[in-house]
């Protein structure tokens, strides 16, 4: 770029990967008013921004600075751009004030209630959906049944098992450093089998469940929702409830417990290793115990909360694939809310029937 | 013309599984031009444009763009072969958690060093240009109508301006008037520019109007290449019912009168 008697001469290319390095200012305050664009090489629409930008700079008030030397094209270029220049100042990002916080602190509490209206109403549509198809069996989805209980029963099996041998080992050796203390070693047996039967087998057997299919069932539905697959079943008649959430909902319901009784299985044999090898309690000895010691309720009560807690994952993953709006980021928000929430409503609900059990006595 | 061929196919041979697309395809398109691909739906129209950009890979066959192999070459040579076109695809593949004018802005600040001022003005321009309003600027892609993501999938394909843009579609689901516009921009783009158009269509109308040859894909190849009128005496049943056919007499009616 030269400014050579009110005139600025441009030269070589100007184009979106020589641009930046340009600068007008040198050429606002020589008051220059024609531009020359003769010796100028390649050209894009960048290069006629820079130009229209210079345009602008040498014409404060109005005046239009005068183009010489533009072929034709360039021309043309130039005027397309000109056209399409965007309304200067875009509105800075308006600072938050504390009311405005407020605001949206209120608003965040209101959509909390709202939406645990919206999953009751949700939960809901889905009894009465699967109480429907009670009466009229030949309308289930049995396949697609089938496919999920395969899925996020059978497939689960080996970490479920995994994870509840673990924590039957680690509450054996746990116990064992305690109950050595008292001489009360045998009393291992009793705090594996209550803790693991009456809590810990099924309440974490529903946590890993929960990240496992919870979060799947909330991207599957999730990425039919973005991409308007559910607004055409609806558009078809068929109802999504049906279709994607019951086979869902119904495949944990009957898996979970089902995984239960594994974990249990695995906990106790865990348990029992870990004692046989720490304690000296022989596997006799230990089964003895068990079967002598250990009220079959404690079973019975890790067992009736299976079916709760599966519901819950269920409505809390589908309702959250539900919700998901047209875009990838709602989708991975959507997911991971989905796995906290179901977590910690199962948690919740297995506090509630403590208290429960309680009461009841047993 | 004794010009080199900017991107030349040379026995494409493509295959999903057992399904072969295509077997023996050879294309050239010139610098400067634009190339119309026509052919059935279904016959390997987006998949000749996916293999070209090299998305795909080819069973066999040989895919130069600017006289460099696009599947033989370093990350390096492809980046830099990348920043020289632009893609629109068929579904215009829009960033779904970015606005819009991030998305047109996304090769730019991938690509290039610019400053955020600049590549916010250029941005818009682009946005503008392809008959976007200022309010569609900070939309997201959910929010956009079809015609719109369309229209914003050509910004971010020609935001870095680059010299081949390959167009899958870019008109349909455009009304009639947007369509012509479209068209217009395209033709102006390559004026100005010295763009080349690699420009995949069902639309008569854009053939007529700006491509300066066409190519036929059928029976797994490109069958017949050529200017609107040698189409019209190509000697292939599908060929003859689709330039003949009666919309396709009423584009060329259209353009007697115009
Ligand atoms: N990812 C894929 N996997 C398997 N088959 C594919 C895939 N993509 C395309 N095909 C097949 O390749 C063939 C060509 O598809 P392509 O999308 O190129 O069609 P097209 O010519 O662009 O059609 P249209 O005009 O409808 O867009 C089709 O038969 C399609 O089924
Ligand atoms: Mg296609």
């Amino acid at each position: 770029m030269t400014i050579d008697a009110g005139t600025v001469t441009l030269r070589g290319d100007l184009v979106i990967s020589t641009i930046e390095s340009l600068s007008w200012a040198a050429a606002a305050q020589s008051g220059a008013t024609t531009i020359n664009l003769d010796a100028v090489g390649r050209f894009d629409t960048a290069g006629a921004w820079a130009v229209v930008e210079l345009d602008r700079a040498l014409s404060p008030q109005g005046r239009k600075a005068t183009l010489a030397g533009a072929t034709d094209l360039q021309a043309e270029l130039l005027a397309t751009i000109r056209d399409n220049m965007p309304d200067d100042g875009a509105p800075a990002a308006p600072r938050r004030t504390i009311a405005e916080l407020l605001d949206t602190f209120g608003r965040r509490t209101a959509h909390s209630f709202g939406q645990a209206i919206a999953i009751t109403g949700f939960l809901g549509q889905v009894v009465s959906t699967i109480a429907y198809l009670a009466l009229h069996p030949r309308q289930v989805r049995w396949t697609a049944m089938f496919y999920h209980m395969q899925q996020v029963g059978l497939s689960a099996v080996p970490i479920v098992s995994l994870m509840a041998f673990l924590i039957g080992v680690v509450l054996a050796f746990q116990g064992a450093a305690q109950l050595r203390q008292f001489g009360a070693e045998v009393f291992v047996v009793d705090l594996i089998a209550i803790s693991i039967l009456r809590e810990l087998g099924i309440l974490l057997t529903a946590i890993i469940v929960a990240g496992r299919s919870g979060s799947a069932f909330t991207a599957a539905i999730g990425s039919m929702k973005m991409r308007e697959e559910i607004d055409a079943m609806r558009t078809l008649g068929l109802d999504p409830v049906t279709i994607l959430v019951v086979p869902r909902t119904l495949a944990l319901i009957f898996m979970l417990p089902v995984l239960g009784v594994i974990a249990n299985a695995a906990g106790l044999f865990g348990g029992a290793l870990m004692s046989w090898i720490e304690l000296g309690v022989s596997p006799g000895v230990f089964q003895i115990r068990f079967a002598t010691n250990t009220d079959v309720w404690h079973f019975g009560v890790g067992m009736i909360k299976a079916p709760f807690f599966a519901l819950i994952i269920g409505i809390i993953g589908c309702y959250q694939g539900m919700q998901v709006e047209g875009n990838a980021e709602s989708l991975g928000r959507l997911t991971s809310l989905s796995v906290v929430l179901s977590i910690f409503l199962v948690i919740t609900a297995d506090a509630l029937f403590s208290i429960f059990f309680a009461i009841v006595g047993v | 013309m004794p010009q080199d061929p900017i991107i030349r196919v040379r026995g494409l041979v493509t295959r999903f599984g057992t399904h072969t697309v295509h077997d023996g395809l050879d294309l050239d398109v010139m610098r400067g031009e634009i190339i119309g691909v026509v052919g059935g739906s279904g016959t390997g129209k987006s998949v000749l444009l996916q293999s070209i950009v090299g998305l795909l890979k080819p069973a066999s066959g040989q895919i130069t763009v600017f006289g460099q192999s696009v599947r033989d070459t370093s990350d390096h040579d492809y980046r830099e072969l990348r920043k020289r076109w632009g893609v629109m695809f068929q579904d215009g593949a829009l960033f779904s958690s970015l606005n819009v004018q991030q998305n047109v802005e996304a090769p730019m600040r991938e690509q290039l060093d610019l400053r955020a001022e600049t590549r916010t003005a250029l941005a818009r321009i682009k946005i503008r240009m392809v008959g976007l309003h200022e309010d569609a600027f900070d939309k997201l892609p959910a929010e956009l109508s079809g015609g719109m993501r369309k229209r914003a999938g050509f910004a971010r394909a020609i935001a870095l301006d680059p010299e081949i843009v390959f167009l899958d579609e870019p008109t349909a689901g455009l009304d009639p008037i947007g369509a012509a516009a479209f068209d217009k921009l395209i033709a102006q783009l390559r004026a100005t520019l010295g763009l080349t158009v690699f420009l995949v269509t069902h639309d008569l109308d854009s053939l007529h109007a700006i491509c300066d040859r066409i190519a036929v894909i059928a029976e797994k190849r490109v069958i017949a290449t050529g200017t609107m009128a040698e189409m019209q005496e190509v000697d292939h049943p599908w060929v003859a019912a689709y330039f003949k056919g009666p919309r396709a007499r009423a584009a060329l009616a259209q353009k007697d009168i115009a």
